[in-house]
């Protein structure tokens, strides 16, 4: 299986997901610079965090700008895994590709530390491996984690049980605890928490492994299914 | 912004120009020897900044040359952007810690986050990877309104850059004391992870290579930035606001992955970031380190501004801007690489061979000095020192003595003093994990880095009891680099090497610069003993407001070497039942200490003192014990004594608790801030072969699972309280005092 790493200038997570899916995983894993706007041939696409064009718009509004970003919607319509991070959720927001939107945490200051997260759905491409409703320990690293959206849209969340991740002691003051979100295709998962961070046991959490894990063991059975 | 007013060169020297921009008569003086005729508006200037303490250390040198700089542990010793110490494998690590007291006084957000921007440039000047920051802040009380906004707006500051530019904030210290009230220091640390064979030099080599100009734009921002620096804060400070510059976290994350893959074409020469005294500082030291000359056209520069004069240029402190040196006819494979992220490289000059500093502005020679001049030739002053009255009569005083009734309530006491409790308000805003090598985050005694694809990790640490250092200059030296020391070996780390923070006030006062002079000395002794050389470092004079210095607090960042990940060690217990032992005996010393300002609101007689020998001995054994997998957790005894060490070792669990059983003085046992002391506890099965080890190590009670704090003294229980509450009172004093309208 092979990852692409999206690298937008000012991406700061590009390296820490590149080493979790190819040496905590063991897949092969690629950074792909923004510039270079072929998306095409990779069995999976991870947007990492970090503060892309330092932020200076709206967070992951001039990401979802750029070239690659046209690429990007292709190869989702087409199916293709994307896993958005922090920022890479952002942007996966400011393009449409999600619903809602990330506003300031409510104490308005950048908050780091390790959370604990409730699986709410382990159904989608990135969640099978964990259990219904089992607690994970990720951590987040963000100044806007606020998840925000109309109560429409929430309703469809739920309707469609898109709501991947909660807050168990919800940090920011995001709507209905939500951490994670997954469009209603079930390929595009965008969340606040780094379960990149949590790929070894040594960092504090390997938690965050059995999301790679799980995009692996899809990617295979999808193609055992397809051969 | 306004431009500036120049004056012709008779008049700079007829109505005493050059004292405004810091030069005395003398050092005019003998510019105009160097010259041979007066220096015009622009080299004065220059000159000014670059002959300014700042930049020279001209007050600082003579003490400087004491400290012990090398090792065979030592790659890059003192002299350029950080120091290198070897951790093997062909590996080093680059490290080095600056101050911006002077910008965070006045401009509290952006002072904290350019100085964490410009130290990161040392780093990755260098050719090293940036792994890790830490930030060593000292504030005047937090019930003072000014005091809780610098604080709040300092550690926005820090949050803002350092999270935006992908380098963890993995540790530091925060301590209060009314010395800082008007001058807070703000030191931030950088380190970074370097191939042996990428090392880089600031250094401009060969004849008609080219000049690089790369990064953002100069503007007029942090003109005489160095020579603010150099002086006391005064009133007038805030109209010096616009002295402070403005940082783009953003260009630095550019700037970082540019200049690391630059590294790699070997069209690259030499390469310096533009710190203090900006374009000035690292055009000359360049050239003159590679004894050569430098030509540049100013007209070339990128300008912020219009009709910015040479003046100007020269002077500015824009930041997020580096200086390469490249092969003549290779340019274009450097500027394709900036360009890859969209940063211009900018072709300003070249170098030659006739040792001056030439500067052409709108075809006119601006400036034309002999380059050896600025970086070398800066004047050295011998400043006079003398033992200050209150130094006496602490010396003569009797020992403290404090009475303490309540020992409970004392224990919560000293946990909400802002020095002691929890900095979780602080940290939190920081990213600690990005990188994902973070071990152990802040909160703990040293931070620890993993190196990835190999099993070691480097352990960090930034520590100064400035107490101490005002009760004893000499003897607080000592202890700095002890602590440090301690710090180290507590996560399973061999201590390597330090970079110093000299922070201290007016040097022409003879009682500040004694201070200087018994600091330096303590430290030196204390480096020698503990095999750990001074390899980088900075020197921040002039700390006063309203005349009155600062505590002398020379900062140690020292980083040390864990040889496997598997010595990892933290401060918290581990598990019920396991054993806790104290390492070193306790003496009644409260000179100095937490207990003492508590009780009496301030400092004297004499500080705790220190065997350096038995410091050392005690590091070793305790890392052997550590090695050979017999240590559960260590944490060492500082502010607060064994009470608050204790307490702290129990926090951030869900469960344990420890009941502890000591004879004799109680009050010395559990608040006495005795020096080389280390509470840890062991499995029950390795207890002997622990004591074995360290002969100096005491059982002294065991870890339980009931949440309670018990210590019994003599038979009789002096404390016993439930650990959340303590815990509690720990975490919640800082928050708290930023909330009240005091």
């Amino acid at each position: 299986m092979k990852f692409a790493v999206i690298v937008f200038p000012g991406s700061n997570c590009d390296r820490d997901m590149y080493h979790a899916a190819k040496d905590a995983l063991g897949a092969e894993a690629e950074l792909v610079w923004y510039q270079d706007a072929a998306l095409e041939g990779y069995d999976a696409i991870l947007i990492p965090g970090g503060f892309s064009y330092g932020d200076y718009l709206r967070c992951g509004a001039i990401a979802s700008t750029s070239d690659i970003v046209t690429s990007l919607r292709r190869e989702a319509k087409k199916g293709t895994p994307i896993l958005g991070v922090c920022n890479g959720f952002q942007i996966l927001l400011e393009s449409g590709l999600l619903p809602g939107a990330l506003i300031r945490n409510q104490n308005l200051k950048f908050i780091c530390h390790f959370e604990e997260l409730v699986v709410n759905n382990n159904e989608t491409l990135f969640t099978t491996d964990y259990e219904k409703n089992e607690v994970i320990s990720v951590p987040v690293a963000h100044g806007e984690g606020n998840y925000y959206c109309d109560d429409q849209t929430l309703a469809e969340l739920v309707e469609h049980k898109q709501i991947v991740f909660t807050y168990k002691n919800n940090p920011n003051g995001s709507v209905r605890d939500i951490a994670g979100i997954v469009n209603k295709q079930g390929n595009v998962l965008g969340m606040m928490p780094h379960p990149e961070r949590a790929a070894e046991r040594l960092l504090g959490s390997d938690d965050g492994l059995k999301m790679f894990t799980s995009m692996l063991k899809n990617w295979r059975d999808q193609y055992a299914t397809n051969a | 912004m306004q431009q500036t007013r120049e004056v012709s060169p008779e008049i700079i020297e007829t109505g005493y120009h050059y004292r405004e921009m810091g030069l005395t008569d003398e050092e005019y003086q003998s510019i105009k020897q160097i010259l041979g005729r007066r220096p015009n508006f622009t080299e004065t200037g220059i000159f000014s900044v670059m002959w300014s303490e700042h930049c020279s250390y001209k007050t600082s040198k003579p003490l400087l040359k004491k400290f012990p700089t090398e090792g065979p542990q030592v790659i890059q010793g003192p002299g350029e952007g950080a120091g290198i110490v070897d951790i093997g494998d062909d590996q080093g690590i680059a490290f080095k810690i600056e101050s911006h007291n002077h910008p965070s006084a006045v401009e509290p957000y952006q002072g904290a986050a350019t100085g964490v921007g410009g130290i990161i440039r040392d780093i990755f000047s260098m050719g090293a990877r940036p792994i890790a920051s830490l930030n060593s802040l000292r504030f005047g009380s937090l019930n003072n309104p000014r005091v809780k906004y610098l604080f709040d707006e300092v550690v926005h500051g820090i949050s803002g850059y350092g999270n935006c530019v992908g380098v963890p904030t993995v540790g530091g210290e925060v301590q209060f004391d009314d010395s800082y009230e008007g001058n807070p220091l703000v030191n931030a640390m950088a380190v970074g992870l370097i191939d042996k064979k990428d090392i880089q030099q600031g250094i401009a080599k060969g004849l008609g290579n080219t000049v690089l100009y790369v990064g953002s734009k100069t503007g007029r921002d942090g003109i005489h930035g160095a020579t603010f620096a150099s002086e006391d804060l005064t009133e007038d400070s805030e109209s010096k606001r616009s002295n402070v510059q403005v940082g783009d976290p953003f260009m630095e994350k550019l700037l970082i992955e540019a200049c690391l893959e630059a590294i790699h074409c070997d069209a690259l020469v030499g390469m310096q970031d533009m710190g203090a005294a900006g374009l000035t500082s690292s055009a000359s030291e360049m050239a003159s380190k590679a004894g050569m000359g430098m030509e540049m056209n100013l007209d070339l520069i990128p300008q912020r501004e219009q009709n910015m004069s040479a003046y100007e240029m020269m002077l500015s402190e824009s930041q997020e801007r580096m200086l390469l040196v490249v092969e003549k006819g290779r340019e274009q494979e450097i500027v394709d690489i900036f360009k890859k992220y969209s940063l211009e490289a900018v072709n300003v000059g070249h170098v030659t061979e006739d040792k001056q500093f030439r500067l052409l502005h709108k075809g006119e020679v601006v400036c034309d000095i002999p380059v050896d001049s600025l970086a070398e030739d800066a004047p050295v002053y011998y400043k006079p020192s003398k033992v200050p009255t209150y130094y006496e009569e602490f010396q003569q005083m009797a020992p403290y003595a404090p009475v303490v009734d309540d020992y409970t309530g004392m224990l919560k006491q000293l946990l909400q003093q802002p020095t002691i409790a929890s900095k979780e308000y602080v940290y939190d805003q920081y990213d600690s994990m990005v990188q994902a090598n973070t071990v152990v985050s802040p909160g703990s005694d040293a931070a620890v880095v993993r190196i990835r694809d190999y099993d070691k990790a480097i352990a960090m640490t930034t520590d100064c009891n400035s107490r101490y250092l005002y009760l004893d200059p000499f003897v607080g030296g000592k202890i700095a680099v002890s602590e440090a020391a301690r710090n180290i070996y507590a996560t399973g780390a061999k201590p390597l090497a330090i970079t110093d923070g000299l922070n201290f006030g007016n040097p022409d006062k003879p009682e500040n610069f004694w201070q200087m002079e018994q600091a330096v000395d303590g430290m030196s002794a204390a480096c020698l003993a503990l095999d750990t050389p001074v390899i980088s470092g900075n020197v921040s004079l002039y700390n006063e407001t309203n005349n009155q210095a600062i505590f002398p607090t020379p900062i140690v960042g020292m980083v040390g070497l864990i040889r496997s990940t598997k010595y990892i060690t933290t401060q918290h217990m581990k598990q019920a039942d396991d054993v806790i032992l104290v390492i070193g005996e306790t003496k009644p010393e409260f000179g100095g200490s937490e207990l003492q300002n508590v009780l009496e609101g301030k400092y004297f007689a004499q500080s705790p003192e220190v065997d350096l020998e038995v410091e050392r001995k005690r590091g070793d054994a305790l890392l052997e014990a550590i090695e050979q997998g017999l240590i559960q957790s260590a944490h060492d005894i500082s502010e607060g004594g064994f009470s608050v060490a204790l307490s702290e070792t129990l926090f951030n669990q869900a469960t344990l608790g420890a009941t502890v059983d000591l004879e004799g003085d109680a009050t010395s046992l559990l608040f006495s801030e005795t020096q080389s002391r280390y509470v840890i506890s062991v499995k029950g099965e390795n207890v002997d072969r622990v004591t074995a080890l360290i002969p100096e190590a005491e059982v002294v009670g065991t870890v339980t699972d009931d949440k309670k704090l018990v210590i019994n003294v003599s038979g009789e229980t002096v404390i016993e309280e439930s650990v959340q509450l303590l815990e509690d009172l720990w975490k919640g004093a800082i928050p708290c005092l930023l909330k009240s309208k005091a």
